[in-house]
C-alpha cells in the first residue's frame, strides 16, 4: 500500500487561506492530493478539518492562495451521519440511486441502474436492506449506505467526513478495511477523523491540522508527542505496538473509588 | 336514491362543475408541490409567499386590470426568488426578513383593496376562496400550471430529491442546487397564484402542508409520499367543494377543514408510528443553507 501520494496530482492547494466571513480558519495551507493517496486529516474540534475537506470538494472558496484541480475530476463525498435527517421518507435503494443525476431523467431506475445499485449494495453487504427505510439501519449500515451512494458515482477521489464517528469498534474496522480495499483498487481517499489510533493502524498517511498544517507524513512520522502537543495543545504519550504508534491520553482525570461507586 | 341525488344535484350548475374541477386540481397541485415544501422545511416560506402574491394581485388589479394575473405572477416569482436569496444567505434573521417583506406585501394588498376596491374577485373571496366567477382563463391557467409543475418535477426528479434530502452532497455531486431551488420557488409561486381564488390567500399554506403531512404518516417512501399527497389533496378539494356548496361557506375554508379531518383520522389510524414519521418534518435545519456552514473541525 502506498497512499502517500506519488501519482499525478488531483487537487492542489498552494498557500491557501480560508474561513467563514471574518473568521479565519486555515492559514497558508499547502496540500496536494495525488491519484494514489489514502490520507487521514486529524486535529481537534474547530481546527479546520471540515474546512480543508470543503476546500478539496470545491464547496468553499479560498480567501487567499490558489486551488487547482485535475480536468474532469470526479469526486464523491460521504457526509457525517449526524448531519443527515434520518426521518426523511426514503428507502436505502432510493438513497443510493439519487446520486445518479446525470444522463437519465426518468424518476424510476432503469434495469441497468437497478443492477448497479444492487451490485454496490451487495458489495457493501447491505443488499438485503435495499427496501428498508434509512432510519431502520444501524450506524455501520448507514455509513455503508452513504459509501454505496458515493461509489455508484465511480469517483476518482472519495472524501469522507468523520466516517468512524458514532460507530462501534467492529464497524470502524470494517469501514476502514473497506476503504483500504477501495484504495487498493485505485481510488484516492481523504477522510477526517478524531480517531488517532484507528488512523495510525489503517492509514499510510496522516495530516495534522490546527489552523494550519502542523505535520504531514506516515503515522510514525506524525504521531509523536511534539506534533500532538502542537496540534492538540496537550502533551500525550505515544507508545509503540507492533510497529505502530499508539496514543495514550495520560492527562485525563484520575478515576477514584468514589467515582465508581 | 338520496345520496346519488345529493352528488348529482349541484352538478347541474355550470359554476359548480367549474368549481369542482378547479378545486380538485388545486388540491392535487398543492398536495403534490407541498411534499417538497414540507420536506425542505419551507412551510413558512409557502405561507409568506401566498401573502406576498396577494399584494401583487391587488396592485395589478388596480393598475393593469386586464393583466393582473400576469402581474401577480411576476410579483410572486420575484418574491419567491428574493425569499430564496434571503434564506440561502443567512438562516439567522431569515424568518424575520421573510415575515416583514411578505406581510408588508399583504398589508399593501389590503390597503389597495380597501381604498380602491377590486375589478376582479372580492376581498373576501381572495382571502378565503370562492367558486363563483371562475373564468375559462383561470381554468386554463390552472391546467397549464399543473402541467408545468408535473413536467418540472418529472424532468428534475432526481436533482430535486437529492437537493431536498442532502443539499450539501448534492452540490458536490453535480446538482446545481441553487437552480433547482429557484425552479421550485417559481413553480411554487405559480401554484399559489393559480389556486389563490379558489382556496384563498390565507388558506393556501394549509393545503401545501396538510396533504403532505398526512402522506408522510402513511409511508416511508418518497415516491409513494408524492402520490399519496396528490391524491389526498385532490380528495380534499373535491369533498371540500361539495361541503362548501351545501354549507354555504367559502370553498377554501371547507377544503382545509376536510384536510384537517383527514389528518385527525389518519393520525388515529397510524398512531405513534404516524407521529414518529412526522417528527422531522419542517425542521428548519433541514433547509439550512449548507454553503454557509457552522465552523466545525
Amino acid at each position: 500500500m502506498t497512499g502517500t501520494g506519488v501519482g499525478p496530482v488531483l487537487v492542489s492547494l498552494d498557500g491557501v487561506d480560508a474561513g467563514y466571513g471574518n473568521t479565519h480558519v486555515l492559514h497558508d495551507v499547502n496540500f496536494h492530493i495525488h491519484e494514489d493517496q489514502f490520507t487521514g486529516i486529524v486535529g481537534p474540534s474547530g481546527a479546520g478539518k471540515t474546512t480543508l475537506l470543503r476546500l478539496l470538494l470545491g464547496t468553499l472558496n479560498a480567501s487567499g492562495g490558489t486551488i487547482s484541480r485535475a480536468p474532469k475530476l470526479s469526486t464523491a463525498y460521504v457526509p457525517q451521519l449526524e448531519t443527515v435527517n434520518w426521518d426523511f421518507p426514503i428507502t436505502v435503494f432510493e438513497c443510493v440511486l439519487m446520486s445518479r443525476t446525470q444522463g437519465r431523467v426518468m424518476p424510476w431506475a432503469s434495469k441497468t441502474e437497478k443492477t448497479q445499485v444492487h451490485s454496490v449494495l451487495e458489495r457493501l453487504g447491505i443488499d438485503d436492506l435495499a427496501q428498508r427505510h434509512i432510519r431502520e439501519l444501524s450506524g455501520g449500515q448507514q455509513q455503508r449506505m452513504f459509501l454505496a451512494r458515493a461509489l455508484l458515482r465511480q469517483p476518482q477521489l472519495l472524501l469522507l467526513d468523520e466516517p468512524t464517528s458514532g460507530v462501534d469498534v467492529s464497524t470502524r474496522h470494517d469501514v476502514l478495511h473497506l476503504l483500504a480495499d477501495l484504495h487498493e483498487e485505485g481510488m484516492a481517499i481523504v477522510l477526517t477523523t478524531h480517531d488517532l489510533n484507528g488512523m495510525a493502524a489503517h492509514l499510510p498517511h496522516l495530516v495534522c491540522v490546527n489552523g494550519r498544517i502542523i505535520a504531514d507524513g506516515s503515522p510514525n512520522e506524525v504521531i509523536t508527542p511534539d506534533v500532538l502537543e502542537l496540534t492538540y495543545g496537550a502533551r500525550m504519550e505515544v507508545l509503540q505496538h507492533l510497529g505502530m504508534p499508539v496514543v495514550v491520553d495520560s492527562g485525563g482525570p484520575v478515576l477514584v473509588q468514589k467515582d465508581i461507586a | 336514491m338520496n345520496w346519488w341525488h345529493t352528488i348529482v344535484e349541484p352538478l347541474q350548475f355550470a359554476f359548480f362543475q367549474k368549481g369542482l374541477l378547479v378545486a380538485t386540481l388545486s388540491g392535487a397541485l398543492l398536495g403534490f408541490i407541498g411534499v417538497f415544501i414540507v420536506l425542505r422545511g419551507m412551510s413558512y416560506i409557502g405561507h409568506g409567499l401566498s401573502h406576498a402574491v396577494f399584494g401583487g394581485f391587488a396592485a395589478f388589479q388596480l393598475f393593469a386590470a386586464q393583466f393582473y394575473i400576469i402581474g401577480a405572477g411576476v410579483w410572486g416569482i420575484v418574491s419567491a426568488l428574493a425569499i430564496t436569496q434571503v434564506t440561502r444567505r443567512s438562516r439567522v434573521g431569515a424568518d424575520a426578513a421573510i415575515g416583514v417583506v411578505t406581510t408588508a406585501s399583504f398589508a399593501l394588498g389590503v390597503a389597495l383593496f380597501a381604498k380602491f376596491g377590486s375589478s376582479g374577485p372580492s376581498f373576501d373571496n381572495a382571502l378565503f376562496g370562492s367558486i363563483l366567477g371562475i373564468t375559462p382563463v383561470q381554468i386554463a391557467g390552472l391546467v397549464v400550471v399543473c402541467f408545468i409543475t408535473a413536467a418540472f418535477v418529472f424532468l428534475r426528479y432526481r436533482p430535486l430529491l437529492f437537493s431536498t434530502f442532502d443539499p450539501d452532497v448534492a452540490d458536490v455531486s453535480g446538482v446545481s442546487v441553487s437552480r433547482v431551488e429557484a425552479g421550485l420557488m417559481i413553480v411554487l409561486s405559480l401554484s399559489i397564484l393559480a389556486t389563490l381564488t379558489i382556496i384563498g390567500v390565507t388558506l393556501v399554506a394549509a393545503m401545501l402542508v396538510i396533504p403532505a403531512v398526512i402522506a408522510r404518516m402513511l409511508t416511508d417512501s418518497f415516491g409513494r409520499m408524492l402520490a399519496y399527497s396528490t391524491i389526498v389533496g385532490s380528495i380534499c378539494g373535491l369533498l371540500g367543494m361539495y361541503l362548501s356548496y351545501f354549507a354555504g361557506v367559502p370553498s377554501g375554508t371547507m377544503i382545509v377543514l376536510v384536510g384537517a379531518v383527514f389528518f385527525v383520522i389518519v393520525l388515529a389510524i397510524t398512531g405513534g408510528r404516524g407521529l414518529r414519521r412526522t417528527s422531522g418534518l419542517d425542521d428548519h435545519s433541514a433547509a439550512e443553507p449548507m454553503r454557509a456552514p457552522a465552523v466545525t473541525g
